[in-house]
């Protein structure tokens, strides 16, 4: 079974980061579209740290006979692979529309230096 | 203060992505209707040729170097109105869902001075049988169950885009616009902005060209933003807009 301590501690800290997210949308730092993740990270994170019962039936499916709170490490690796991978695809697009932006402006500018020259 | 439509600068947004079947249609109808309406196509990345389309009829084509989504193409009509200096600006879908000539009864609240934002319902009494999803009508009684109790008014089309704003909700819109799946919390935000809600029952069509933007796949993280943008915005403070502000 996993130690009280450990139960606690993980259930505080993903209590902080659901606190720490729901914040961040609050002040329009984040936009809900990004913190659906955090969001379901944090919530699967507490809900293992505080049913410990089910934290135990899910390390037996695992083989993890000595140490159940190893699963907690490993969903939460889990999650924040998943968000990374997300950001890639995030920052992949975010940089074509830049490249686009970019060469938009600068046939913009072009236009208006060739047109403000023309007599 | 009952105002003649004739007399206000008036201006019709028209968000297209992919419409070149139906956006010239769209706007000769609008056209029809009065032709004292100016019309923006916002051209939201299209890859056929719906800018082409709209500015053959004569509107005016703002093309977004990529794909927006339906939020960020709509703000970029309410920045054009915003800036052009319009009393007045409808909303209507370059799909061919919305009839422009339900616009009399959008903007009766707003001529009247009874509104600042008038949604056109497809749901409220006297509104057209509409058919769809046994999901998809579940999932809009639960949004307007939701949202008629955070505006505390009777809401039965959340998700709408066939509307009408005044200068107030220009302003408003210009300045903050959710991003994607937008009309819920557009609709939230405008009333904890104190801006007077009206709903009106109108026809709606079926869509003339292109596809819903709502998929079945799409619809599980439609909800989930939705409530959750609904549940924090619980938490914000929100100011009245200033009219003549300019950002």
């Amino acid at each position: 079974m996993t130690p009280w301590t450990v139960s606690i501690s993980a259930a505080v800290a993903s209590f902080i980061l659901l606190l720490v997210v729901f914040e961040l949308i609050r002040s329009r730092r984040l936009r809900e579209r990004y913190a659906l993740m955090w969001l379901l990270t944090g919530s699967v994170l507490l809900a293992l740290s505080l049913w410990r019962g089910g934290l135990n039936t899910i390390a037996g499916w695992f083989g993890v006979t000595t140490y159940p709170p190893a699963i907690l490490g490993a969903v939460g690796a889990l999650f924040i692979l998943v968000v990374l991978l997300h950001y890639s695809t995030v920052i992949s697009r975010l940089s074509d529309q830049n490249t686009i932006l970019a060469q938009r402006l600068a046939l913009l500018e072009q236009q208006l230096r060739e047109g403000a020259s023309r007599p | 203060m009952l105002a003649q439509l004739g007399e206000l600068k008036r201006l019709a947004v028209v968000p297209a992505y992919n419409e070149e079947a139906s956006v010239g249609r769209v706007i000769d109808e609008i056209r029809a209707f009065d032709p004292g309406f100016d019309i923006v196509v916002v051209d939201d990345g299209s890859i056929d040729r719906t800018a082409g389309v709209a500015a053959d009829r004569g509107a005016h084509v703002v093309r977004l170097p990529f794909n927006l989504g339906i939020g960020g193409a709509v703000q970029t009509g309410y920045r054009y109105a915003f800036e052009h200096g319009y009393d007045l600006a409808a909303q209507i879908d370059g799909d061919g869902q919305h009839d422009p000539g339900q616009l009399p009864k959008i903007l009766a609240p707003l001529l009247a001075g009874t509104a600042d934002l008038v949604v056109g319902s497809r749901f409220a009494e006297g509104g057209s049988a509409y058919r769809s999803s046994t999901t998809r009508r579940i999932g809009i009684k639960i949004f307007a169950g939701i949202v008629s109790a955070v505006v505390r008014q009777r809401v039965t089309d959340t998700t709408s885009g066939f509307r009408a704003v005044n200068r107030k909700g220009i302003a408003l819109f210009a300045a903050d616009y959710p991003h994607d799946y937008p009309e819920v919390e557009a609709t939230v935000m405008s009333v904890k902005h104190k801006l007077r809600l009206q709903e009106v029952p109108v026809e709606m069509r079926e869509r003339s060209g292109g596809r819903s933007s709502i998929t079945a796949l799409r619809s599980v993280y439609y909800m989930a933003k939705v409530l959750l943008a609904i549940f924090v915005g619980l938490f914000r403070r929100y100011a009245v807009p200033v009219e003549e502000e300019h950002r």
